[in-house]
């Protein structure tokens, strides 16, 4: 067991391949805290802007938005564990096979 | 962009700060006429979830069983638990009242629960999965020393469960009042007795199955009283919205955000104990070894925010439904039958009254069955994660290692019946106080303690365990000390003259989490000793772990 972690240390795919993937972890972190912020600045500044009729009707610019925001906070964390549990997920096993040969 | 705009932008963080004091406090309520259909449908609940434990106790013979249910949950079944987790009661009630009086500000509210959730997904699950085993704690401590880690991760656990469990004891014995029409002692007495059967007996998998009924319930019902407010207006948001505006008191001010900001400071201090402290609770953590692997840990996260998101778009539109449907019967909901003096059983019964005015009787007494079952699964989970500090931390990494299975088990279960009983006693203790600041407590104290210590211990090389234990204890501390001086404490509950709080913000997470944070780093960069330079010597290994998953502890114990 040893020698096989020692070997996935010394291989530079690993290295590289836990880089990328920390990198796409911090970037989908900050898409997600920047879709909320974004709202909530919305809100600070521009209530005009949230409140504002979409059609004829009531509903304001608001209510999709908010919506909005939910949903694609739901959509951010499929597309990243999609994205971890195949592409990742088998990267990950290829680093481990190598080095168990 | 002046300076004043950007403090007022960071001002309106503090909408999620409202989303706590109105989640976390029920108020005092009105004892109301025994409503025999909630209490038979409550009843139906306890038996068929008692039958589950049955089974389930079967099955938990090792301190694995009882703490991750042998790590047989799948990833969508855990994604229903954890949500359960996190749907309390006081988040249906508490939330659609919001919406039922000021409308759209109620759904900024909601948002700002969910935003932890990405937080857990995109940095957390997967590493936790990895290097744990039981408790978060088993991830802090990986590579530094047992002892100090584990005494101080026990510590943190207590305080928020602690915290966490009063405010809903409390929130228990003021819903069966409303609810079912019985006294406040009854229901710290049957919730304390139910959660220990289930936890004493079944362990984490009847605590998870409760768990995923109460959820799969609790989506049922919210999406039944939803569609059934839509199907009045012919599936038309539109319409809905038209007539919510014609009815209410505020007009269309309540179709755009209103002015529940307060300070910048507390506004952006809220915001990151909502960011972060969900990634320190404890309750929440444990969730993420009871599946097989990272895979599963990731799924059950998806799953969890997709059921939660859901749940608070299902909210939203059951305020609105509450405002069209309550306001023009004002005789049957509201106080002697007049607007002005409020809904009967207070504000926050706005979904519960909509339940009786879309299904009859006999869904509001479902509605109330899973609203009080809502608190008994949480409390389950609270009093488990408790237990598993005390008899993994505490007995079988410091006081007693290399303990058996069997001596932890008994242990787990002696913590867990003491936990129970404490939970009945500070239930009625605090009957009578106010309990508003104590969930914004308990997520202020694990985003200063809990988080800070598992973020550096697990991407950070350079962290030893003097710093962890430091600035986790400092984190700890600062929290519980600033909440204490603020206004919500001091002159709420402590009774100090109005005026005279010494801490001006309505939470202290902004000082209390940077404040560890920075302690964990100053203490590690300044640690010399030869423990400090082994444990940074140990880190590859960890991150190998925490990152290829080899060497993970399979869940399945058997």
């Amino acid at each position: 067991m040893q020698d096989v972690l020692d070997r996935i240390t010394k291989n530079p795919k690993f290295h590289e391949f836990i880089a990328m993937r920390s990198r796409y972890s911090i970037i989908m972190a900050i898409v997600s805290a920047a879709i909320y912020y974004g709202f909530i600045l919305l809100v600070a500044f521009d209530k005009e802007l949230l409140a504002k009729k979409i059609g004829a009707g009531v509903t304001s610019l608001g209510v999709p938005m908010g919506v909005g925001v939910i949903v694609l906070t739901i959509v951010l964390t499929w597309i990243y564990v999609r994205r971890a549990n195949t592409e990742f997920d088998a990267t990950n096993e290829a680093i481990i096979k190598e080095a168990q040969k | 962009m002046s300076i004043k705009h950007i403090l007022s932008a960071v001002a309106a963080l503090a909408v999620a700060g409202g989303a706590f004091a109105a989640g976390a406090d029920l108020g005092d309520t009105q004892k109301q006429a025994t409503n025999w259909t909630a209490i038979v449908m409550f009843g139906l609940f306890v038996a068929f979830t008692l039958y589950i434990t049955k089974v389930a106790a079967a099955k938990t013979k090792s301190a694995a069983d009882f703490y991750t249910g042998g790590g047989g949950i799948t990833g969508f079944q855990n994604g229903l638990a954890i949500a359960g987790d996190y749907m309390s009661a006081a988040s249906f009630l508490g939330i659609s009242g919001l919406v039922f009086a000021n409308g759209f500000d109620g759904l900024i509210f909601s948002i700002g629960w969910l935003v932890g959730w990405p937080v857990i997904t995109f940095l957390m699950a997967e590493r936790l999965r990895n290097l744990g085993k039981f408790t978060f704690a088993d991830v802090a401590s990986y590579r530094f020393s047992q002892t100090p880690v584990r005494v101080f991760a026990a510590s943190a656990s207590l305080v928020i469960v602690a915290f966490y469990m009063i405010a809903q004891m409390v929130g228990a014995g003021q819903l069966i009042k409303v609810l079912f029409g019985l006294e406040y002692m009854y229901a710290e007495i049957l919730v304390g007795i139910i959660m220990l059967m289930y936890v004493l007996f079944g362990g984490m998998t009847a605590t998870t199955w409760v768990q995923i009924i109460k959820a799969v319930m609790l989506l049922g019902g919210a999406t039944f009283m939803a569609v059934a407010v839509l199907l009045q207006f012919g599936f038309s948001p539109e319409a809905l919205f038209a007539k919510a505006v014609e009815v209410h008191s505020k007009k269309d001010a309540i179709m755009g955000p209103g002015a529940l900001i307060k300070d910048p400071i507390s506004a952006i201090s809220v915001g990151m104990a909502l960011m972060f402290g969900t990634a320190g609770l404890p309750h929440i953590l444990m969730r993420f070894f009871t599946v097989p692997n990272a895979k599963e840990a990731r799924k059950s996260v998806a799953w969890a925010t997709t059921w939660i998101g859901y749940f608070y778009i299902l909210t939203f539109i059951i305020g609105f439904g509450a405002i069209t449907n309550l306001i023009q019967n004002p005789g049957e909901f509201y106080i002697g039958g007049e607007i002005a003096k409020g809904l009967k059983g207070g504000g926050n019964m706005a979904a519960v009254h909509l339940s009786k005015a879309v299904g009859g009787d006999l869904f509001l007494g479902f509605i109330s069955a899973v609203a009080f079952a809502t608190i008994l699964a949480v409390v389950a989970g609270l009093t488990l994660s408790g237990a598993s500090a005390v008899s993994h931390d505490l007995y079988a990494s410091v006081f007693n290692k290399g303990c058996s299975s069997e001596q932890e088990l008994r242990v787990s279960k002696i913590a867990t019946i003491a936990l129970g009983v404490l939970a009945i006693v500070l239930g009625i203790a605090f009957e009578k106080e106010n309990v508003a600041y104590m969930v914004m407590l308990a997520f202020t104290v694990a985003c200063s303690s809990n988080f800070p210590v598992l973020f550096m211990s697990v991407l950070w090389k350079n962290c030893t365990t003097r710093g962890a234990v430091v600035g986790g204890f400092v984190g700890l501390v600062l929290a519980a000390v600033l909440t204490i001086g603020s206004a919500s404490v001091w002159e709420a509950v402590l009774h100090n003259p109005k005026g005279s709080a010494w801490f001006p913000y309505n939470s202290a997470a902004i000082f209390s989490m940077s404040a560890a944070f920075f302690t964990i780093w100053l203490v590690s960069i300044l640690d010399n000793s030869a423990q400090a330079k082994k444990e940074r010597e140990l880190y590859p290994a960890q991150q190998l772990r925490s990152e290829t998953g080899l060497g993970a502890s399979s869940a399945a114990a058997h």
